[in-house]
C-alpha cells in the first residue's frame, strides 16, 4: 500500500536496529542500567507493541510509556459528569468510540447507554454538530477529548456552530495540553527517564519550539516522532545518538508532517475559542496546573459546563493503583500490584488499562507473555510454504 | 394465490387466513420442496436416508440481525442460510435441512421480504440444502428492527470424521481459505457513517462444498472453524486454548485485500478481528498440508487459500504473530467490540 509500506520496510528496520545496537554498545560501559526513553504519545505505544518493536531492541534500552493517551487520563469524576449529562432528558450525548468504555466511579458511557441514556458514537465533532441540526428538539452535547491534536477541530466546530446559529449544540470540554504535564513529569525527583520521543500529531499543531525547555532546563534530549514503525525506530536512533554524543536538543524526525512553528491557523482557532484552566485533574497523575482548557466567555452559550449543573465531584483513583509510577518510568506495567489481576482490559481500574492505547492495555494485549515467547523464527514453515 | 398487500401488517401474524396466504406466497412457493409444501406443523425427515450418509447428526441454530439489511455481496437472507450451513460444515457435516423462523416488524415492505427470501433460496440451492419448516411472527412498529431471522440446521457427519478445536497438535499447519475481513469491512463501509468509499464486498457464501473437497483428500483434518464475529484472532485463540498448544502466524502470509487493509488503516482497526462470513480456518497435519491447500485452491470458495502459520507446543494457549516489520507480538482475544480510536 502506497505511503504505508515504505514506512514498514523490515530491511530498513534491521539497518536501524543494527545502528542503535552499535551506539548502545558504545555507551554501555558508562552506564549502570538500561537507557529509559519515554514515548509521550499513546499512538507510539500502540505502534511499539503492534509491530513488536520492543522485541527487536537490545536489553540496554527500554521504552517508558508516557501520559499521551487522552482517553486514559480522563478522571473518574469527569466520566461521572459525562454520564450525568447523557442522562439528562432531551440530551443526545455524542462521544468518540474509545471513550465509551472508560469507567467512571460506577459506570461507563457504554453501560449508561444500556441503561437508557442516549449516547451516540461519532467520528468527529462535525458529526456531532450535524446530529444537532438533524435533531432540533434535542440538546446535543459533544464529549470533547484530546490534546492539541483534536482541540482545533473542536474549535472550528464551535466557530461554525456560532456562525450558523445552531442553538442546540454544546461541548463538554475535557481538552488537555501536553506541555504542563511533561513539566510535571520532569519535576519528579525520582525520574529516571533519559530522553523522549516527542508527540507527533500534537507537534503538527504546536510546533517543536515549545519543547526547548526540556533540553535547556532539564537537560534531556527529545526527538519528535512519527507513528509508523520506521518513524519510531529512526527517532529512537536519533535520541540515542544525542545521548551518546552528550547533546540535549529538540530534533524533528517527523518533518514530513510537523512544521517547526506548528500550524498558525489551528493555533489561532484554539486561541479564539479556548483559554487555560487553573487546574485540571488527570487520572493517575492528579491535578496539574494549566493542563486543561475551557471555552472562553464568548462561547458560553455552547459550554455544557455552564448550561447544565454538574457535580464536579473528584473521585480518587483506586487505592492500590500505581499508574503514576508507571507513567514516570519508576515501574513497568507488569510490576504494578494490580496488573493482570484486579486490573485487566475487561475490568480496567487504572488509567493505563482503559484505552487500547494505554501502556498497560497495550502491554496486556500484545506483550503479556513477552518473556515467554519462543525466539523469533528466521523462516517459519508458514513463510516458506506460501 | 398472490398477496395484494404491499406491507406486513399485524394480520399477517394473526394465525388466520392472512398469515396462511403470506406463508404460502412468500415462503413456501420460493423455497419449493415437497417436505415444506405439506404445510404440516413439522417437517418429517427420512431417517434411513440420513443414516446412510454417516453415523452422527449435526444440529445447530443461529439468529441473524444485521444493519443494513442489504450490503455489497449479500443480505440478511444470504447470511441466514450461509451462516447456519457453515456452522454445520465446520463440524464436517453434510448440511441437509434448514428451518427458517422470521420475526417481522409491522410495516415491513413485502417486496423487500421477497428479495430476502429469494436470496435464502439461492444460497440454499448453492449449498444443496432444503428449507423444510418455518415460522412467522409479526410484532408492532418499534418492537423489532425490520426483520430478524433464525435458522436451525441438520446435517450428517460421515463415519471417521472427527473435527474439534481440541485436536490441534504441535507441527500442524494453519490454513485460511481466502482474504480476511471482507465481510466486516463491507458492513462498516455500507453503514456509511464514515463516508468511506471503497469497493469491498462481503465474502458471504456457503462453505459446505469446500469442506467436502478438503475432507475428500484428507479425512484427518484436525480443526475447522469459520472466523465470523471476533475474526481470525478469536478462532486461533479458541484452537490454542482448547488444544493446549501455541499457534504462530506470519503477518506477511495473511491474505488481505488492499481495500480492506486501507479501511483498517484509516479506522485504526485490526483485520485479524474483523468478521468473515465465507472463510474457514483449518488445522491440518503437516504431511497433508500441501494436498489440502491444493484441493482448496481448486474449489471456487478457496482459490485464495494460504498457509498462515503453524502449531507449536509452548506457551500453551497463546497465539502470536511474526510481524512483517520483523518483530513479534501476542494476538489476544478481543475484549469487546472493536471501537475506532480517537487519534
Amino acid at each position: 500500500m502506497k505511503y504505508v509500506d515504505e514506512f514498514r520496510d523490515p530491511a530498513k528496520a534491521r539497518v536501524l536496529v543494527h545502528a542503535i545496537t552499535r551506539r548502545l554498545d558504545g555507551i554501555a560501559s558508562r552506564r549502570q542500567r538500561p537507557l529509559q526513553i519515554m514515548e509521550v504519545c499513546g499512538g507510539h505505544t500502540h505502534s511499539i507493541f503492534r509491530y513488536g518493536i520492543h522485541r527487536m531492541l537490545p536489553s540496554t534500552v527500554e521504552f517508558v510509556h508516557g501520559p499521551g493517551c487522552p482517553v486514559c487520563v480522563l478522571p473518574m469524576g469527569r466520566v461521572d459528569d459525562a454520564i450525568a449529562l447523557a442522562r439528562q432528558p432531551g440530551v443526545i450525548f455524542a462521544s468518540f468510540g474509545d471513550a465509551m468504555r472508560v469507567p467512571g466511579s460506577k459506570h461507563s458511557l457504554l453501560q449508561a447507554r444500556a441503561h437508557g441514556a442516549d449516547v451516540r458514537l461519532v467520528y468527529s465533532p462535525l458529526d456531532a454538530l450535524q446530529l444537532a441540526r438533524d435533531n432540533p428538539r434535542h440538546q446535543v452535547v459533544f464529549f470533547a477529548l484530546g490534546f492539541e491534536t483534536t482541540i482545533p477541530a473542536t474549535a472550528m466546530t464551535l466557530m461554525q456552530a456560532r456562525a450558523d446559529g445552531v442553538h442546540n449544540f454544546s461541548v463538554f470540554c475535557n481538552h488537555i495540553t501536553i506541555i504542563p504535564t511533561l513539566r510535571a513529569i520532569l519535576d519528579e525527583p525520582q525520574l529516571q527517564i533519559d530522553g523522549f520521543l516527542g508527540p507527533g500529531h500534537v507537534s503538527m499543531v504546536i510546533g517543536i519550539r515549545c519543547y526547548d525547555f526540556i533540553a535547556r532546563e532539564y537537560r534531556r534530549p527529545i526527538t519528535v516522532a512519527g507513528f509508523e514503525p520506521l518513524d519510531v525506530l529512526q527517532a529512537l536512533a536519533m535520541v540515542i545518538d544525542q545521548i551518546a554524543d552528550g547533546r540535549c536538543e529538540v530534533e524533528n524526525q517527523y518533518g514530513r508532517i510537523v512544521p517547526e512553528h506548528g500550524n498558525p491557523l489551528a493555533l489561532a482557532a484554539m486561541a479564539e475559542v479556548f483559554e487555560p484552566r487553573e487546574n485540571f485533574e488527570w487520572r493517575g497523575l492528579g491535578s496539574i496546573a494549566h493542563s486543561g482548557v475551557r471555552l472562553r466567555a464568548g462561547f458560553a452559550a455552547f459550554d455544557a459546563e455552564r448550561i447544565f449543573t454538574l457535580a464536579h465531584r473528584r473521585v480518587a483513583d483506586p487505592g492500590d493503583c500505581q499508574c503514576a509510577e508507571v507513567l514516570k518510568g519508576m515501574i513497568r506495567p507488569p510490576q504494578c500490584r494490580l496488573f493482570g489481576g484486579a486490573c485487566t482490559p475487561q475490568t480496567p481500574l487504572g488509567a493505563l488499562m482503559v484505552s487500547s492505547e494505554g501502556a498497560c492495555a497495550a502491554h496486556f494485549r500484545y506483550a503479556r507473555h513477552g518473556m515467554a515467547l519462543p525466539p523469533a523464527a528466521t523462516t517459519t514453515s508458514a513463510a516458506t510454504a506460501t | 394465490m398472490t398477496l395484494r398487500d404491499t406491507h406486513v401488517n399485524m394480520g399477517h401474524g394473526g394465525g388466520g387466513q392472512a398469515m396462511r396466504e403470506l406463508i404460502a406466497d412468500v415462503f413456501v412457493a420460493p423455497f419449493d420442496n415437497p417436505l415444506l409444501a405439506t404445510m404440516e406443523d413439522q417437517a418429517r425427515l427420512p431417517l434411513a436416508e440420513l443414516a446412510a450418509l454417516g453415523d452422527r447428526l449435526a444440529f445447530c441454530t443461529d439468529s441473524y440481525v444485521v444493519d443494513p439489511l442489504f450490503f455489497p455481496g449479500g443480505d440478511i437472507g444470504t447470511l441466514a442460510v450461509a451462516g447456519t450451513v457453515n456452522d454445520l460444515a465446520m463440524g464436517g457435516a453434510r448440511p441437509l435441512y434448514l428451518s427458517c423462523a422470521v420475526v417481522l416488524e409491522e410495516g415491513f415492505p413485502l417486496e423487500v421480504l421477497r428479495r430476502i427470501v429469494a436470496s435464502m433460496q439461492q444460497v440454499a440451492a448453492q449449498a444443496g440444502v432444503q428449507i423444510v419448516t418455518g415460522d412467522t411472527k409479526v410484532v408492532g412498529r418499534g418492537a423489532a428492527d425490520k426483520i430478524f431471522i433464525n435458522t436451525a440446521g441438520i446435517g450428517v457427519i460421515a463415519r471417521g470424521i472427527d473435527l474439534s478445536a481440541r485436536n490441534a497438535r504441535p507441527g500442524d499447519i494453519v490454513i485460511v481459505s481466502g482474504h480476511l475481513g471482507d465481510h466486516g469491512a463491507a458492513i462498516l463501509v455500507a453503514r456509511n457513517q464514515l463516508a468511506l468509499e471503497a469497493d469491498i464486498r462481503s465474502d458471504c457464501q456457503p462453505l459446505s462444498g469446500l469442506v467436502a473437497a478438503m475432507l475428500a483428500v484428507c479425512p484427518e483434518i484436525r480443526c475447522l472453524r469459520d472466523p465470523t464475529r471476533g475474526g481470525v484472532a478469536t478462532v486461533l485463540n479458541e484452537f490454542a486454548t482448547a488444544s493446549g498448544v501455541a499457534i504462530r502466524i506470519d503477518e506477511d502470509a495473511l491474505p488481505l485485500r488492499e481495500a480492506v487493509r486501507g479501511a483498517c488503516e484509516i479506522l485504526g482497526l485490526d483485520p485479524l478481528y474483523l468478521a468473515n462470513e465465507g472463510k474457514l480456518l483449518a488445522v491440518v497435519p503437516p504431511a497433508h498440508a500441501d494436498v489440502v491447500l491444493a484441493a482448496m485452491r481448486a474449489h471456487p470458495a478457496g482459490v485464495d487459500a494460504a498457509i498462515i502459520g503453524e502449531v507449536i507446543d509452548q506457551p500453551a494457549g497463546m497465539v502470536f504473530m511474526q510481524t512483517g516489520f520483523g518483530g513479534q507480538r501476542v494476538v489476544d482475544m478481543l475484549v469487546a467490540e472493536q471501537l475506532p480510536r480517537i487519534c
